[in-house]
């Protein structure tokens, strides 16, 4: 899987598929996987390809808008600096949903991660522009909802059941406590 | 008008969007005031700028090659950008390269303050 993944990337930065790039690309392909052995990853076995595509024409929407946002921030002479950092427990048990929801809200312009509790499932966010409670309540509404996204897409039944629970903002309200 | 006009016009209309992301970086990298915002500049805005100049290519050349080399570029840069951000504002936090007095907020505060407390207790015997 690994493998064939490595080939296909060779011959698409080659721009060509001819016997040599193929050939090379198994090669490389093969070296790498041994060289740089890497633990499987956990994957709940459900895809839902209509969920997918949500996430990712929103993901380039949110990129697209925050990015305007920060290069507006960047040149409005009256912008006051005031960021925060903030925990945001998630609800997803899964290792690899955690890790593409602290990746998509990477991407989006505005938010970092600082850093992660992985026992917990809790990120640490450090995000910009935000002046009172009210815009960091805003702020994390959106990371749940870019989880939720997540879940419906890759995620278990487990962790769709628990992003689908009417307590799911108890979790942020209580900030991570509960 | 011709194809090729528009397709002109497209193109330049992306590379212009391009060129003022990444521009509007690099002045964040001199206006925001500390580490953790400057990487919000640094890394961020050109994320779209890139975008766009690889929609740019594409779109001037429009063939399946590039779509797929620019498809792959957008991707890689996509998981290795937070990464590196990730990586710089971790650093940053731990050696208290920050403003804390423009934090409205700090949550991660008396975690790293716990777990640093605990890694004392747990090394201290083995120096004594």
């Amino acid at each position: 899987m690994l493998l064939a993944g490595l080939v296909i990337l060779w011959c698409l930065v080659w721009g060509q598929v001819t016997p040599l790039s193929v050939l090379t690309g198994v090669v490389l392909a093969v070296v790498i996987s041994t060289l740089f052995y890497l633990p499987a990853i956990d994957l709940s076995g459900r895809v839902n390809p209509w969920y997918v595509l949500v996430f990712f024409v929103r993901l380039i929407v949110d990129i697209a808008r925050a990015s305007i946002e920060v290069a507006w921030l960047v040149i409005d002479p009256r912008y006051k600096p005031s960021s925060a950092v903030i925990a945001i427990p998630l609800d997803t048990r899964s290792d690899l949903i955690m890790m593409l929801t602290a990746e998509a809200i990477s991407l989006v312009p505005g938010s970092i991660v600082v850093d992660v509790d992985r026992q917990e499932s809790v990120l640490y966010v450090h995000v910009i522009n935000v002046h009172d409670d009210q815009d960091l309540a805003e702020f994390r509404e959106e990371v749940f909802a870019t989880e939720k996204r997540l879940v419906m897409a890759i995620g278990s039944k487990d962790d769709v059941w628990r992003v689908r629970q009417p307590n799911h903002l108890t979790r942020s309200n209580t900030g991570g406590a509960a | 008008m011709t194809g090729d006009g528009i397709r002109e016009i497209i193109t330049i209309t992306l590379v212009m969007v391009a060129a003022l992301m990444s521009c509007a970086a690099g002045i964040g990298l001199f206006r925001f005031p500390d580490v953790l915002s400057r990487l919000h500049a640094a890394t961020k805005p050109q994320i779209l700028g890139l975008m766009c100049a690889c929609a740019a290519v594409a779109v001037n050349t429009p063939r399946v090659a590039t779509f797929l080399l620019m498809t792959a570029i957008i991707i890689f840069q996509g998981l290795t950008a937070p990464i590196t951000a990730h990586m710089v504002a971790r650093a940053a936090y731990r050696s208290n390269h920050l403003r804390r007095d423009l934090l409205i907020r700090d949550e991660l505060a008396d975690r790293v303050e716990r777990i640093e407390r605990s890694e004392e207790s747990s090394t201290s015997p083995k120096q004594s």
